[in-house]
């Protein structure tokens, strides 16, 4: 008996809980976050990530400041180029 | 509670399966109401939840069945094998997953525990993958929970239910033991979230970093779990199984050792992907085949296919298995290939001079470890596939293919840190190596100049190149740390600990290589350089090994009761007195633990021979060396007594009663055990003298250590944009998590 009580209680709980979603509102669900948006901030943070990486490497001494300013400005220009389809995408002023 | 525990996993079959049915149907619905007004997302939401619900009565299955562990309930089957009343309470919350059901019932429950936490942290974000990730994480269990509920239940009834239970394999009475288990099956399911979004990715043609972001610290905790799972497994072999190596290339520990290599592999090559948008196809295929070589260990480990000393279970899983990965592989390749448009690289190589260079020439050798080790593993069943003959390939082969390699891994573990991103010139490959090549070559000039390490010289080669992975790791932070404080003006120690917070993971990861190397140097010395003896010795004899005088002082002997006052084990050993240039070194005490068997037709005395027995090692460690001991007791003089005794308790069970008759067994072992305590025969002893194997132990902390670093979450600074012009955003940006 206490076995079949205890399987009751946990289907119940079961029940509830994944037909939650199904019995709220439609559309109560938070907004579908813009896919390509975050696409576009996960290249950003990888890029900004790439700057420092580089950044770094020529602190200590692994990039000749030649090569680290051409790296550097070759990564920022894409990295603008990023945030400028980034603002595309989420409407920002620019 | 049985019924209970069984309704629990027919339940979370039924989850899995709705899970799946309502995270693919809402992924792949058009926008806007369906059939009774519910939207995708709202299917997919249920679907997720689904999830968390396996997750709660998969801990409630699991918690009903620790608890009959606990109170000792053997109407629970698996509580009558693999437990008893004399199990001391340590070990039987570990019994649980000692047996082939328990195990995959704590594969399933850790599954969805991880697969509970990942979608909690990531669904907002990864909204077009995750119901596939779902999906084919439900998947796994939905396969697990269909296992145990209709091939391998853990709920099975004991009828009669026994008084007193087998009890628990003596050989897993270690500590390692409650813990090891656990980490593995961690790392293995974890490696199920990285797989289970590749896939998702794959689906839905999202084949950016974004996933890889994503799912990198369950990637990362995965190789964690595993890597400490295997060096805990290999430490319980060195001090439990009496044979005194870590690592043999038993089919078990290979099987734990590939998903851990190729997903090393991963976690070096997914960089290059997210830095420079290179190498999808590659990743995308590790990734896939860490996740199948994990099922592949549960498998070996689970199914009895292949000999192994770990391999606890038996063959009724092996076809279930085996379709899994045949399905597994097939709709890998099938997927890989339907998306090879999608897995362009976005740009080329810019020079071999580079880090990414580097990484390729280290995960081409992660994967011909791996190869290799697959090669081995398997080479039984191929060969009886081949030949119709099964042959089996021992140490010295596996050590022929993997030793070069390993050297040449140690070895990029310094090239690494040392080289730059995209490309680097040879002015500064001189400046960056020059460090690193006299630490390799000063070690290597000590090293023969202290003589007798020359003629090892794939020993020497490892020294060499664990001395050049310290001297380029020791150079990347006193340079860091030197930039740093020229820019923040701090003190060395605040410099250093501002450096590795500001960039845990370059730095995690350049502790993780520091303790590799270190880890390399242990087995490599204590490969080469052991000494190994089997001595029979009687009391007051002594040998020498490997410098050490060893006495054989006086022989032990005792019975040992459990908690409940029940005889558990006989113990016989010795007590050895260690003496090292002259020096006293104190005593070490070895024996060995016989177990008795449960079989009804052995007789009273002999049952207590016959069943399992351990060995309890004379363990002296140290950081430069260990002395390693094992005794295996002489019981042939106590046969005779042994047979008689047999008898005469065989004769007494009809005129004694119960009490009467347990007490005088009692008094006879007591005996038996006195006379081999006062007149013992000579015994034969394994000894083994290792340099450097704490340094085994002492390279996985460091390692795990660095995982851990890299684990540790970051700040979101770097997310702030938004405002100003984009070159001053990026600059400021790039600025503000200040890189040094």
């Amino acid at each position: 008996m206490p076995d079949l009580l205890l399987v009751v209680v946990v289907l119940a709980l079961v029940v509830v809980v994944v037909t939650a979603p199904l019995r709220a509102r439609a559309g109560a669900e938070e907004a579908e976050e813009n896919a390509v948006r975050a696409e576009l901030e996960a290249a950003r943070d990888a890029k900004y990530r790439e700057i420092r990486d580089a950044e770094l490497d020529h602190r200590t001494g692994k990039l000749s400041e030649a090569d680290w300013r051409s790296i550097d400005r070759a990564l920022r220009a894409e990295a603008i180029e990023i945030l400028r389809r980034l603002d595309d995408v989420t409407g920002a002023p620019r | 509670m049985l019924i209970a525990g069984k309704a629990c996993l027919i339940l979370a079959l039924a989850l899995s399966v709705y899970g799946i049915a309502a995270s693919v149907y809402g992924a792949t619905r058009p926008p806007g109401p369906g059939a009774g007004g519910w939207t995708g997302g709202q299917w997919v939401a249920s679907g997720r939840r689904a999830v968390y619900a396996l997750a709660g009565v998969l801990l409630a299955a699991f918690a009903i069945l620790e608890l009959a562990f606990l109170r000792s309930d053997f109407s629970f089957a698996l509580v009558a094998t693999h437990s008893s009343t004399t199990t001391p309470l340590f070990y039987r919350l570990a019994a649980a997953w000692s047996s082939q059901e328990g195990s995959l019932l704590l594969w399933v429950l850790l599954l969805s525990l991880w697969s509970s936490l990942l979608l909690r942290l990531t669904w907002r974000r990864a909204r077009e993958i995750a119901p596939w990730a779902t999906a084919v994480l439900l998947g796994f269990a939905a396969f697990f929970s269909a296992l145990i509920v209709f091939l391998e239940t853990p709920f099975g009834q004991a009828l009669p239910a026994p008084a007193e239970g087998v009890g628990l394999n003596p050989l897993l009475r270690h500590p390692s033991m409650m813990i090891h288990p656990p980490m593995l099956y961690s790392g293995y399911t974890l490696f199920a979230v990285p797989f289970a979004f590749a896939v998702g990715a794959l689906i839905t043609r999202r084949l950016d970093a974004r996933w890889i972001q994503l799912t990198r610290p369950f990637t990362l905790a995965a190789w964690v779990f595993l890597g400490t799972g295997i060096v805990l497994g290999a430490r319980w072999s060195y001090s439990e199984l009496g044979w005194g190596g870590y690592w043999g290339w038993d089919p078990v520990e290979n099987a734990s050792l590939m998903p851990w290599l190729t997903g090393t592999a991963f976690l070096h090559s997914v960089l290059i992907q997210e830095k420079r948008g290179m190498l999808k196809v590659w990743n995308v295929g590790l990734v896939l085949a860490t996740g199948i070589l994990s099922i592949l260990g549960t498998f070996l480990v689970r199914s009895g296919i292949l000999e192994s000393i770990h391999a606890f279970g038996a063959s009724t899983l092996g076809v279930p298995f085996l379709v899994l990965i045949v399905v597994l592989v097939a709709g890998s390749i099938v997927l890989v290939a339907a998306r090879a448009g999608d897995l362009r690289s976005e740009h080329r190589l810019d020079s071999l001079l580079s880090r990414e260079a580097a990484f390729l020439l280290n995960n081409l050798v992660l994967v011909g470890l791996c190869f290799v080790i697959f090669w081995g593993t398997f080479f039984p069943l191929i060969s009886e596939a081949v030949t119709g003959t099964e042959a089996s390939v021992g140490p010295p082969w596996f050590d022929r293919y993997t030793v070069p390699l390993a050297l040449v891994l140690v070895l990029l573990a310094g090239v690494g840190p040392v080289i730059a991103w995209r490309r680097a010139t040879p002015r500064n490959l001189v400046r960056g190596f020059r460090v690193p090549v006299v630490a390799a070559a000063v070690v290597v000039a000590v090293l023969v100049a202290a003589g007798g390490v020359a003629e090892r010289p794939a020993a020497l080669a490892m020294f060499a190149c664990a001395a050049f992975v310290l001297g380029a790791v020791g150079q990347e932070l006193v340079r860091g740390t030197r930039a740093r404080r020229a820019m923040a003006h701090e003190s060395v120690p605040v410099a250093l600990v501002s450096l590795v917070r500001r960039n845990r993971q370059r730095y995690g990861g350049y502790l993780v290589h520091v303790g590799v190397a270190v880890l390399f140097v242990g087995v490599a010395a204590s490969s080469a350089f052991q000494d190994v003896r089997e001595l029979r010795l009687s009391p007051g004899q002594r040998a020498t090994v490997g410098g050490y005088e060893v006495t054989y002082v006086r022989p032990t002997a005792a019975l040992r009761a459990a908690s409940n006052g029940r005889l558990e084990r006989i113990e016989l050993g010795a007590v050895l007195r260690l003496r090292r240039d002259g020096r006293a070194l104190g005593a070490v005490r070895t024996y060995r633990s016989y177990f008795p068997s449960q079989d009804p037709s052995l007789g009273a005395i002999s049952r207590f021979f016959e069943g399992e027995a351990t060995s309890e090692v004379g363990l002296r460690a140290g950081l430069t060396r260990d002395f390693w001991s094992a005794i295996a007791p002489d019981t042939a003089e106590l046969r005779p007594r042994i047979a008689r005794g047999d008898r005469v308790f065989a004769a007494a069970v009809d005129e004694l009663p119960p009490a009467a008759w347990n007490a005088a067994l009692g008094r006879a072992l007591d005996g038996l055990v006195a006379s081999y305590a006062s007149d013992p025969p000579a015994a034969t002893f394994r000894v083994i003298v290792s340099p450097l194997v704490a340094w085994i132990w002492l390279g996985a902390g460091i390692a795990v250590a660095g995982g851990l670093i890299c684990l540790w979450p970051g700040g979101t600074r770097g997310r702030r944009v938004e405002t100003a012009a984009r070159a001053a955003r990026v600059a400021r940006d790039v600025r503000e998590p200040a890189h040094v």
